[in-house]
């Protein structure tokens, strides 16, 4: 045979070698494209849960936007990462959502707290204005009236109740709420709350009033905050056996924190995070770079200190959509897919034998060779496989065998035309690649616009089905022009060749 | 030989027939658009014995959820429709649960009345999401049709008028989309049939493959039209057509092997996925030869006009008298 098909057929057997050995080898460690251990598999076929949360955005100009959404996702991977999920998959969806996928991941209530809130630490101090409750309110009130509204103002955050010191193991800590005033209404010495009472507060009850604790650096107020920390992690006392978040600032946040518990001592710091008072403790001495926070049992403290330790996320986020498969569901839906492939797959061969003979069963086995390269480029891309993957695969098996027919149908013409067997192949091939190409085209196109879709959707089904679709059919056309040409050139040689009835359906 | 061209008409009235059922259902019915497009939760629940559908919708009512639409999709399997679910509530301070999440609630009330269960699959959508999705598809299927008609205008320019060529494959596509939504939107209003995401893949994926396959009889034409000049066109298409029968019809089995084998055999998840696309490959090769082609030569011979003028002839005598 000519000298550049032999090179080309060897060519074709080495890739061949190669995709056999990635696909049946499971964990591969290849150079350049680093790990792989078995396929990647869809949260539909292995089961686990899917978040996507949208971002607000309202008081953020647009230039920053983008910004904001990279770091928030990064922000996540990092909080994830150290929870420990094994392969989540996080992507930003269109420009303000964010999508994650949490394969095997059963407890989604703790990855929804972990994930969804922005865990902004602050530090409140009691500042001047206590006063007391002058009427009984009871919980779900959104007023309360007090002795002077006049020593408050709207903004004010404020606490109802009496403070109870957390270490005091008998101390019921239920016995404040806290609240910001919205509205002050100085004749009738009532204050507006920005919502409903939790608790019933007799006359007496002491209301204080908080402000941000803040210290001085060079001159200049600054408020502490959680952007000082230098870390955070779960400790369990050993006095108590129970589960503490410690945290450690750096150089500022040191100093900021020095110069506020100096202040403090005897008097209580208030621990707010998400604009939630979480804890008070009386400082008890001037304390510099660490700090405990108590009272969380230990799987909320394990989520703050991933929080705290990641960072606060630098914009709000909401959940609009939340999925969970069970892994059962997903196990069936692979091994249904996986026997409609075979059974697809069997069929075409069948038919593809039985009509055009020779070069059907050539074309059969490029088909072969065809699926393992494709989930060769699978395995190491990677690109996850969902169910929806699976039914563009075999898709795009339906088209390879389209290009073999477009191929075989034009050396069916061209042997009719009275030219011998080789000329008919090499002429058949030559005619029928433009409608190949043109044909194929127009699907990549459809592919692009579907990729694109699937992304402002936020359906990372879609997406995969666009790619998958995508890769099946550059392959196929790869597979049936130069493979099955190359076969095809090969066997003329052999004495098959002079039995041309063997090659005419 | 059979004369593909002469019967056009008939090709015509038959898929006018078939889009005027759609249209027809497609006002009575509207599509039912899935979750993803309006907000809620879907719960897939198996149970072990056998439960009676009235039985579990009024387990649901008294729940709070009188809304539930409720499907059943095996012995005990059911599916579970309702408005938004409510999430967990826990105390900010310690951490612990005060209401369990409402999907857990439900799950312990049947679990209670019906037996053991396994809930299989839970999906909820907010109220924020459900907006210009429907805007989206259509903006994608418009985007698809126009690089498409770039696309096949240049790829055919050496041939005369080739922007006929894109339009009227174009209308194909067109007509394909409308039998496979048509077709949905009865399925909806019969059966129930829900429209997501999957689904617009599918009229994505069908747009996609019909003009795959009008391209090759296109193709056909091109080169007959170079090789016999001799030809009107009638002749020329009628010759391209039967010349590349044999591949449609072959290369479309094919597809529709491995396609029917994912429908019986796959998942219930991907049914109606690949129902859509099973409609919609048949209709792109019913369309690739039928119709593309025949609007072809519909357009050389300006019948359009021809019909429209046998129609005014009685608005004139109107007139006249």
């Amino acid at each position: 045979m000519g000298r550049r098909n032999k090179l080309i057929l060897i060519g074709i057997i080495l890739l061949v070698a190669f995709a056999s050995s990635v696909m049946l080898i499971d964990d591969i460690d290849l150079p350049l494209i680093g790990e792989r251990d078995g396929m990647k598999l869809g949260l539909d076929l292995q089961g686990g849960t899917n978040l996507i949360y949208e971002a607000d955005f309202t008081d953020i100009p647009s230039g920053e936007r983008a910004g904001r959404l990279g770091e928030t996702k990064r922000i996540i991977e990092r909080r994830i990462n150290q929870y420990g999920v094994t392969e989540p998959v996080i992507q930003t969806m269109g420009s303000d959502r964010i999508s994650i996928q949490l394969p095997g991941v059963t407890e989604i209530e703790e990855a929804k707290d972990l994930v969804g809130h922005t865990a902004m630490l602050e530090f409140w101090e009691q500042g001047g204005g206590a006063d007391a409750v002058t009427e009984e309110v009871k919980a779900g009130d959104t007023q309360v009236v007090v002795n002077g509204a006049s020593r408050f103002s709207a903004g004010d955050i404020i606490t109802i109740g009496p403070w109870q010191d957390p270490w005091d193991e008998k101390a019921d800590r239920a016995l404040t709420d806290a609240r910001t005033i919205t509205a002050i209404d100085q004749e009738t010495n009532t204050l507006t709350l920005d919502s409903a009472l939790d608790l019933d507060h007799e006359r007496g009850e002491p209301v204080q009033r908080w402000i941000a604790a803040s210290g001085t650096i060079d001159g200049e107020e600054m408020p502490l905050t959680g952007t000082y920390l230098k870390g955070a992690s779960i400790e369990m006392q050993s006095q108590t056996n129970k589960p503490v978040v410690s945290f450690e600032w750096d150089g500022d946040g040191a100093e900021l924190f020095s110069q506020i518990t100096g202040r403090l001592i005897g008097n209580p710091l208030g621990i707010v995070l998400d604009n939630e008072l979480i804890s008070a403790p009386v400082v008890r001495s001037q304390i510099r770079e660490r700090g405990i926070i108590e009272g969380l049992d230990v799987d909320g403290a394990r989520r703050l200190s991933i929080q705290l330790s990641t960072g606060a996320l630098p914009v709000t986020l909401t959940l609009v959509r939340e999925q969970t498969v069970d892994a059962t569901l997903g196990k069936d839906s692979l091994h249904k897919s996986l026997i409609a492939g075979i059974v697809g797959l069997v069929l075409v061969l069948a038919f593809m034998v039985t009509y055009y003979r020779v070069c059907g069963a050539l074309a059969g086995f490029a088909l072969l060779i065809y699926t393992a390269f494709v989930l060769t480029i699978f395995k190491l891309v990677p690109v996850t496989l969902s169910l929806a993957g699976i039914a563009a695969l075999i898709l795009s098996i339906g088209m390879a065998v389209d290009a073999n027919v477009l191929n075989f149908e034009r050396i069916k013409e061209e042997l009719r035309a009275g030219k011998g067997l080789k000329p008919a192949i090499e002429a058949g091939f030559d005619r029928a690649w433009p409608s190949i190409r043109d044909s194929n085209v127009s699907t990549f196109i459809t592919c692009v616009i579907l990729y694109w879709f699937g992304d402002q959707f936020s359906s990372a089904l879609v997406m995969g089905f666009a790619l998958t679709l995508f890769i099946g059919v550059a392959v196929s056309m790869f597979t049936a022009v130069i493979v099955t040409r190359t076969f095809l050139r090969a066997i003329i040689l052999t004495p098959l060749a002079r039995r041309v009835g063997l090659f005419r359906p | 030989m059979l004369d593909f061209v002469g019967k056009r008409n008939w090709y015509f009235l038959f898929s006018a027939l078939l889009i005027l059922v759609g249209v027809v259902s497609l006002i009575a019915f509207g599509l039912k658009w899935g979750i993803e497009f309006t907000s809620g939760s879907t719960m897939t629940i198996s149970f072990e014995q056998t439960v009676e559908q009235a039985d579990l919708r009024d387990e649901m009512a008294k729940l709070g959820h009188a809304e539930a639409i409720i499907q059943r999709t095996g012995e005990g399997d059911f599916l579970i429709r309702t408005r938004e679910l409510e999430p967990e509530v826990r105390d900010p301070e310690t951490g612990e649960v005060i209401t369990p999440a409402e999907q857990e609630r439900i799950k312990e009330a049947l679990e209670q009345r019906f037996g053991p269960l396994e809930v299989k699959d839970v999906y909820t959508v907010s109220s924020v999401v459900a907006r210009e999705i429907g805007r989206n598809a259509a903006i994608a299927v418009a985007i698809a049709s126009v690089g498409i008609l770039l696309y096949i205008t240049w790829a055919f320019r050496r041939l005369m008028k080739p922007f006929r060529f894109a339009v009227c494959a174009v209308v194909a596509v067109i007509h394909d989309v409308l039998v496979v939504v048509g077709i949905f939107a009865l399925l909806g209003g019969i059966m129930g049939v829900e429209i997501d995401a999957m689904f617009i893949t599918a009229v994505l994926t069908v747009v996609g493959y019909s003009v795959h396959d009008t391209i090759v009889v296109y193709d056909r034409i091109r080169e007959n039209t170079a090789k016999r000049a001799g030809q009107t066109l009638e002749e020329t298409i009628n010759n391209s057509i039967l010349e590349t029968l044999g591949r449609s019809l072959n290369t479309s089995l094919t597809t529709i092997f491995a396609i029917l084998a994912l429908f019986l055999f796959g998942g219930a998840t991907i049914h109606y996925f690949m129902l859509a696309l099973l409609i919609g490959i048949i209709t792109g090769t019913y369309s690739s030869v039928f119709i593309a082609s025949q609007l072809l030569i519909v357009w050389q011979n300006r019948e359009i006009p021809r019909l429209l003028r046998r129609l005014r002839p009685k608005r004139a005598l109107l007139k006249e008298a």
